[in-house]
C-alpha cells in the first residue's frame, strides 16, 4: 500500500524576514506520513517553534513551498496558554470546529458529532463543564489536544505538549498521540524536549542540526551512529546506556549479587553514591527476595549484617566508607 | 430547565431596561405625574400641551441618546477588550475619547473662531471628525501594542496617550475664546441631553453600523480569546478582520463622543457587569446583552445625575466614575493583576 503524505515541504527556507533574512533552516525537503508519530527534536532556540508555526500557517516561510497547508488539513497545539477568563472545556474543544462555520458560527449536528467523538478519544469527559482556569497543566493540555482533534484534519502539529508536565502526564500524552497516530491514521509532529519518552514513543525522530538542517532517522539508528551527541553535547549523560553518568569518586568496588529490579535499583543507589559494581571485591552484598516479596540486604565482607531497605544499606556503607577510602581500610576497622 | 436557567438573566435585562426607560422619562426638574407621562408618549399632542413638549422634546430624547449611547460605547469596549485581550481596555482608558475630543475640541474651539474659513460645524462633521480621532489613537494604540507585549504595559502607553491629546486640547482652550470655551468645558463634563433628534438619529445610524460590523465579527472575536495565532489556524483573516473592528470601535467611540462628549468607564465596566451575569464568552451573546447592559447603565446613570426634587443637574461623568472605578478595582483584585 501506498502511504500518502497528508503535509510536505519542498526546498523550505524558514526565518524572520529582515534587513538581513534571519534564517533558521534552509532547503528543507520533509514528509508526515499518515500513522506515523514523528519527534521533532533540537537544542533550544534552534527554531522548531517556528517550524511549527509555518507549517501551521501561522507564519510566511522566507522560500519553498510547503504542501497541505490549510486549517482543515491541518490543527495546531501551541505553547501560549490559552486564558480565557469564564470560557468552558467543552467551549474550546468547539473552537475546533471554526474552520466549517460560517460567520454566525452556528452548529450542526455533525459538528456536535465531532466534538463528542474528539472528547471520547481524548477521554477528557469529566472535564467539560469545567471553566479552563480551573484546569491543571496536563488537563489544559488535553482539552487543548481535544480541540485539535475536533478540527478533524489528517496532520495534527504539536508544539512542546509535555513541558511543564510531570512524568505521569508526559507519559500519558505522548501514549495519547501514539494511539491517536496507530488508531486514527493521523499523520503527527510534535517537538519536545523529553529525550528518553521520544526514543521509546517516536517512529521517526526528525533532529534539528546547528547547520540549519533537520536530520531524520528512526531514533535507534539516530542514538548509535552519534547524531544525538553531535547536536545535544550531553553533558554527563550517556545515551547509549540511557543513564547519568556516574562518577565512581569513592574508589570502592563492591560485588552485588542478586537479579532482578531489586539487583538494578541497589545498583542505582550504589553508583550514584559514588561506589561501582566489581565482581571480584571482597566487599559483598546478597540480594534476598523472599516469597513474602520481602527483599533483604546482606552484606558486608564476612555477611554478618541484614538491612531492609537501600537507604540502611547506604547509611551503613557510607559510615564505615566516610569518603575516598579503600577497601583495605575497610577490613582494617572491621 | 437549561433553557429557563439562560432565558432567565436575558428577562431580567430587557425588564429593567424597559423599567428604567420609563423611570427615566418620568423624571425631570419639572415633576410630571406618572399617568401624564404615559398619556402624553401615546397621545398626539397638539404643541400647545407643556407636558407633551416636555416629553416629546426633552426626556425622550435624552433617554433615546441614553440607550444609543450606552450601547456604542459598551460594544466599543467589549471589542477593544476582545481585540487586546486585556480586560481593562475600554474606549477612554485606551484615549479613544481624547482622540475624538481632540478633533471635536478643534472643530468647536477652532470652528468658530475661524467660520469663515472653516465650513459650518454640522453634527454630521463632528461625528466625522471624532471617529477619525478615535480611529486615528486606536490605529497608534494597536501598532503600539504589537511591540509591547504585555498588559500593562499597553495601558501605560493608552494612558501617556490619552494624556498627550489631553494636553493638545489644552492648547487650544487657551487660545480660544472665553464663549466657546464654556461650550467645551462642558461638553467634557459628559451630556445626553443636549442632543436634537437630528443628532441622535446619526447617533442610531452609527450605532447600526458599527452594532452590524461587530456582530458579523462574532467568529473571529471569538477566536481571537484563543490569541492570534491560534485565531489564524482556525482560518480567521487576522488582518481584515481588525480593520472591521478597528472601524466599528471608531465609529461608535467618536459618535457618541460627539454628541454626548467623553463619557467615562461605561465601555470599560459594562462587559464586566454583564458577563456576571451572562457568563459567557460567547459574542454572539455578549453582543446583544452588553448593548442592553450599556443602555441599562447610562439610564441609570442618568438617572442618578438628577437630583431629586430640584432642577440641579450633576455632571454625568462624575456618575458614570462613580460606578465604574470600583469595578476597575474588582476586575483588578480578582484577576490578581492586569491579566484576562
Amino acid at each position: 500500500m501506498m502511504n500518502t503524505s497528508p503535509l510536505f515541504i519542498k526546498n523550505l527556507c524558514i526565518g524572520y524576514p529582515g534587513l538581513n533574512n534571519h534564517v533558521l533552516f534552509d532547503n528543507l525537503n520533509l514528509s508526515l506520513y499518515n500513522g506515523q508519530l514523528v519527534c521533532f527534536m533540537g537544542p533550544n532556540g534552534i527554531g522548531k517553534s517556528t517550524l511549527i508555526r509555518t507549517l501551521a500557517g501561522a507564519q510566511k516561510p522566507l522560500s519553498g513551498e510547503i504542501k497541505g497547508i490549510g486549517n482543515k488539513n491541518v490543527s495546531v497545539v501551541l505553547t501560549e496558554r490559552v486564558n480565557a477568563g469564564m470560557m468552558t472545556a467543552r467551549e474550546l474543544v468547539s473552537f475546533g470546529r471554526y474552520p466549517y462555520l460560517g460567520w454566525s458560527v452556528r452548529m450542526t449536528e455533525a459538528d456536535h458529532s465531532k466534538i463528542d467523538e474528539a472528547v471520547q478519544q481524548v477521554r477528557i469527559h469529566n472535564l467539560l463543564d469545567k471553566s479552563i482556569h480551573e484546569l491543571s497543566d496536563g488537563q489544559m493540555q488535553m482539552v487543548m489536544i481535544a480541540r485539535a482533534l475536533a478540527q478533524d484534519t489528517p496532520v495534527l502539529l504539536l508544539d512542546e505538549p509535555t513541558a511543564h508536565l510531570d512524568l505521569n502526564n508526559r507519559v500519558e500524552i505522548m501514549n495519547l498521540l501514539r494511539r491517536l497516530a496507530k488508531e486514527n491514521n493521523k499523520a503527527i509532529l510534535v517537538s519536545t524536549h523529553e529525550l528518553d519518552l521520544a526514543l521509546q514513543t517516536a517512529d521517526l525522530v526528525w533532529l534539528a542540526t546547528s547547520q540549519k538542517s533537520i536530520r531524520v532517522g528512526i531514533s535507534e539508528d539516530l542514538v548509535l551512529d552519534g547524531t544525538f551527541d553531535e547536536v545535544f553535547r550531553f553533558k554527563g549523560f550517556d545515551l547509549k546506556t540511557g543513564r547519568v553518568k556516574q562518577e565512581p569518586f569513592r574508589h570502592t568496588g563492591i560485588q552485588l549479587i542478586g537479579d532482578g529490579h531489586a539487583y538494578l535499583w541497589t545498583k542505582n543507589a550504589l553508583e550514584r553514591n559514588g561506589f561501582h559494581i566489581d565482581p571480584n571485591s571482597n566487599l559483598t552484598i546478597k540480594i534476598k527476595t523472599t516469597t513474602e516479596e520481602l527483599t533483604t540486604w546482606t552484606g558486608f565482607s564476612n555477611g554478618e549484617k541484614t538491612f531492609l531497605s537501600i537507604a540502611e544499606l547506604l547509611s551503613a556503607l557510607i559510615n564505615i566508607i566516610p569518603n575516598a577510602q579503600s577497601l583495605k581500610s575497610v577490613t582494617e576497622i572491621k | 430547565m437549561k433553557l429557563s436557567f439562560k432565558l432567565l438573566p436575558v428577562l431580567i435585562i430587557v425588564g429593567s431596561l424597559l423599567l428604567l426607560f420609563l423611570v427615566n422619562i418620568s423624571l425631570g426638574s419639572i415633576q410630571i405625574p406618572f399617568t401624564k407621562v404615559i398619556a402624553s408618549i401615546f397621545s398626539h399632542g397638539d404643541g400647545h400641551d407643556t407636558y407633551y413638549s416636555i416629553i416629546w422634546q426633552l426626556r425622550i430624547p435624552k433617554a433615546i441618546t441614553c440607550v444609543v449611547a450606552g450601547s456604542a460605547l459598551s460594544i466599543a469596549g467589549l471589542l477593544m477588550q476582545t481585540l487586546f485581550r486585556n480586560p481593562l481596555a475600554g474606549p477612554d482608558v485606551l484615549g479613544l475619547s481624547s482622540g475624538a475630543s481632540l478633533m471635536v475640541a478643534f472643530v468647536l474651539l477652532l470652528g468658530t473662531s475661524a467660520a469663515s474659513y472653516l465650513p459650518v460645524v454640522s453634527p454630521w462633521s463632528l461625528a466625522l471628525a471624532a471617529s477619525l480621532g478615535s480611529g486615528t489613537i486606536f490605529l497608534l494604540v494597536i501598532a503600539v501594542a504589537h511591540r509591547v507585549r504585555d498588559n500593562t504595559s499597553l495601558l501605560i502607553i493608552g494612558l501617556m496617550i490619552a494624556a498627550a491629546s489631553g494636553s493638545f486640547v489644552s492648547v487650544l482652550q487657551y487660545l480660544s475664546k472665553a464663549q466657546d470655551l464654556q461650550a467645551f468645558v462642558i461638553w467634557t463634563l459628559g451630556s445626553v441631553g443636549g442632543t436634537n433628534w437630528n443628532e441622535i438619529l446619526i447617533l442610531v445610524l452609527l450605532l447600526i453600523i458599527g452594532g452590524s460590523l461587530a456582530l458579523t465579527s462574532v467568529k473571529s472575536l471569538n477566536a481571537w480569546l484563543l490569541g492570534d495565532n491560534y485565531a489564524q489556524s482556525l482560518g480567521i483573516d487576522i488582518k481584515k478582520s481588525r480593520q472591521k473592528i478597528v472601524l466599528a470601535t471608531s465609529l461608535l467611540a467618536g459618535g457618541v463622543t460627539a454628541f454626548c462628549g467623553p463619557i467615562a468607564f461605561v465601555g470599560l465596566a459594562v462587559p464586566h457587569l454583564v458577563r456576571l451575569l451572562v457568563p459567557t464568552t460567547n459574542h454572539k451573546i455578549l453582543i446583544p446583552m452588553v448593548m442592553m447592559g450599556g443602555a441599562i447603565l447610562l439610564l441609570l446613570c442618568d438617572i442618578l445625575t438628577q437630583m431629586p426634587g430640584s432642577a440641579t443637574i450633576l455632571p454625568l461623568n462624575a456618575i458614570t466614575s462613580m460606578i465604574g472605578a470600583p469595578v476597575v478595582i474588582w476586575v483588578v483584585m480578582r484577576s490578581k493583576g492586569v491579566k484576562m
